[in-house]
């Protein structure tokens, strides 16, 4: 058999993007010049097969600026390997220059002057120029959407999921799984799941009360296309009740299920199956491992944990494709299936940037129409940004931080805790925010901000537990998301220790003073997964603070110490 | 927007109770598996025991135990503070050797199936379930 690494496509890190010399002095060489739509697209169609891969959208229709994270720590096994790889070290790994249009799309460093240089990205209505574009070359290629597609705006809010719904219709995927579309409840899930006309997949997707498959998701769905009998296998999120509230969805039960996994592999080749594709939201981790484990799949199209990688991650026999989040990017990857087996690959992660990729017109009116009855809403400047607003990263950014200034501020608070979600764009310095950014950041069905007592000891527990969450050396006992933020609480982890000794030095910023475990503080916080939690919504507490600044500065944050890494 | 910041008190995160650390293996447990296999050697393959990495709710944790050709199989949970959970047994005639319940677990803890097999020998399988607050990932 031909080396399959023999068939890999530098991708973004060397032919795509041409261009980049004459960067490194911020010259202010507009993306439109430096770089074409042919030049992103360009792609030797490859094999007999090609797959199209996007996942973890957050219900951004519209381009946006979303900064990768600066820290993304790897333990056990995955220490120090992809994707627990950023700045400059993924630079040189990928062959990246400094400056260049891929160290804007895929680091975090220089953020803004490259922000400013290359603009925003992805957007659905470019997104759909790409997938269409593929598609003239492969009439057939196969769609994939890896979940957390209808949640994360106010449109998507206030209409149920509907908004994203109509746009990725227009896109025509051919198979989707799921996340935070949970979150909706099981009454409006199984509404849109019914109403799709794409299949809705998920092998792990269980009855909670007879702990047997699910009825309304499918666990696979067989294709035919090149002549290829093609299995798509969808893998859910497996934690779902856990990060987040089971009560609203209690008739599901979820987790990793190695053995249905294994099971619906074997059956699918049984039945034929030349080429098994797994579109999952385990996040890249744990799909490493799962493919370290289950034999037969060939390609694992990754989600959750919003890794971008431009070269694919070898398993065994398996290829791990990971595509980004926020629409930000797009995987095409090109397979030759001979003989009932995937001789060689092809892969391509493409960049959707907004300003090179000229916007499908179709979509783009589907996309508007979908907006049109919110934009007083959507609009609404609430003050300016002075610095830098991001989020991604396993510890605090300046979103989080100042959402936890808000909630110290307006709820009268000694500590604030907002969760570790990856998902939310970033707002850059000298911005405007608006309703619609405030709401990127903090859209959920859940997102009452509670203020409550707790004692030293119960906020112990709680940075252990999270701590455990992320840090865990066996993926499988991670949820996948990071650390949760905290403010008015500084404290020291070290991510090598075990659960219950990574936490110390746990200290109440507005005193200076340690922690006392017996001592009770007022906490304020958002996203509880409990039922009948109270308060205003998130967004509300936010905004108001926000109006009362102005402008938004946040000083750079020294309160949490990371050590072990 | 107008609200009492007073009035508002909430469930927060976890108000679960819940500790930290794994729970302790309990000395009974200990003593089951010698009252079970009266102290013999224990093999590490042969048995297969089916059990969630994380538990969605530490109430009802659905589990299964399969050995090929066993005649009784015990399942422990080690750190409850009653460690038994169920020994199945399987007569001659047994179609297949498996079985599935669901169980309650107290906090996280390892889980413990050993076969007895037809012959007099043992063997066993174990697996760590987490019981933990959740709600902050995603």
């Amino acid at each position: 058999m031909i080396s399959r690494r023999d068939f890999l496509q530098a991708g973004m890190a060397a032919s795509a993007l041409v261009g980049a010399s004459g960067f490194g002095n911020w010259s202010r060489l507009a993306a439109q010049q430096a770089l074409t739509q042919d030049q992103l697209l360009q792609f030797d169609t490859f094999g007999n097969v090609s797959l199209i891969h996007i996942t973890d959208i957050h219900a951004q229709l519209k381009p946006i600026y979303f900064r990768e994270p600066e820290i993304n720590l790897g333990v056990g096994d995955n220490k120090g390997h992809v994707p627990h790889i950023t700045g400059a070290d993924f630079r040189k790994l990928h062959g990246i220059e400094d400056g260049s249009p891929s160290a804007y799309a895929l680091t975090y460093n220089d953020f803004t002057a490259l922000a400013k240089t290359y603009g925003r990205m992805g957007g659905m209505d470019r997104v759909a120029t790409v997938v269409n574009a593929i598609r003239a070359e492969r009439p057939d290629a196969l769609l994939l959407d890896g979940g957390d597609t209808w949640h994360g705006s106010y449109t998507c809010y206030h209409t149920q999921g509907q908004d994203v719904v109509n746009v990725m219709n227009a896109l025509k995927p051919d198979a989707m799984t799921f996340h935070w579309e949970f979150t909706l409840g099981t009454e409006r899930i199984r509404e849109l799941v019914q109403g799709l006309p794409f299949a809705a997949l998920g092998a792990n997707i269980f009855d909670a009360e007879w702990d047997e498959p699910s009825e309304d998701f499918k666990p696979y769905e067989m294709f035919e296309r090149g002549g290829v009998k093609i299995a798509v296998i969808g893998q859910a999120f497996p934690y779902m009740p856990i990060a987040n509230p089971g009560w609203m969805f209690p008739e599901y039960s979820f987790g990793i299920r190695d053995q249905r996994m294994q099971e619906i592999v074997d059956e699918v080749r049984a039945a034929g199956a030349e080429l098994v594709v797994c579109l999952s939201h385990n996040g890249f981790d744990v799909d490493k491992q799962m493919a370290s484990r289950v034999t037969g799949i060939d390609v694992i199209l990754t989600g959750h944990t919003h890794d971008a990688l431009p070269e694919p991650v070898l398993v065994g026999e398996t290829i791990l494709i990971a595509s980004g989040s926020n629409g930000k990017f797009v995987s095409r990857v090109d397979l030759d299936v001979r003989d009932g087996r995937m001789m060689g690959f092809r892969h391509k992660l493409i960049p959707i940037f907004s300003d090179v990729i000229a916007p499908d017109t179709a979509v783009a009116a589907v996309i508007d129409e979908q907006r049109a009855p919110y934009m007083d809403q959507l609009t609404e400047v609430i003050g300016q940004a002075d610095t830098l607003l991001y989020r991604r990263g396993n510890f605090n950014g300046t979103w989080d931080d100042l959402i936890c200034d808000a909630l110290i501020s307006e709820r009268e608070a000694d500590i604030a805790m907002s969760p570790g979600v990856r998902w939310g764009p970033s707002i850059l310095p000298g911005q405007d925010i608006t309703r619609e950014d405030i709401h990127n950041v903090t859209s959920m069905t859940y997102g009452k901000a509670y203020r409550t007592e707790m004692t030293g000891e119960f906020l112990n527990v709680i940075l252990e537990d999270v701590g455990d969450n992320l840090f865990n050396t066996d993926p499988y006992y991670q949820q996948g998301g990071d650390m949760v933020r905290v403010g008015g609480l500084g404290y020291r982890i070290d991510i090598s220790k075990p659960m219950g000794q990574r936490i110390s030095e746990m200290t109440l910023l507005k005193t200076g003073e340690a922690i006392d475990p017996a001592q009770t503080y007022v906490v304020a916080g958002w996203a509880s997964v409990n039922e009948g939690t109270e308060g205003p919504q998130i967004w509300d507490v936010v905004e108001d603070y926000i109006r009362k600044q102005g402008t938004v500065t946040v000083a750079p944050n020294t309160s949490v110490q990371v050590v072990g890494a | 927007m107008e609200f009492t910041r007073r009035d508002t008190l909430a469930i927060g995160m976890g108000a679960v109770a819940i500790t930290v650390l794994p729970f302790r293996v309990n000395a009974a447990a200990e003593e089951a598996i010698s009252a079970f296999t009266g102290g013999a050697d224990i093999a590490e393959t042969g048995v297969t025991l089916i059990a969630p990495e994380i538990a969605e709710n530490g109430n009802t944790v659905p589990i299964g135990v399969e050995a090929e050709g066993a005649v009784a199989i015990m399942v422990l949970a080690m750190g409850n503070p009653t460690p038994g959970v169920a020994t199945f047994t399987f007569g001659e005639l047994a179609g297949a050797h498996s079985a599935s319940t669901r169980i309650r677990l107290a906090g996280t803890q390892d889980l413990v199936a050993i076969a007895q097999m037809a012959d007099g020998s043992f063997a066993k399988a174990s697996s760590n379930v987490k019981v933990t607050i959740g709600g902050c990932g995603g």
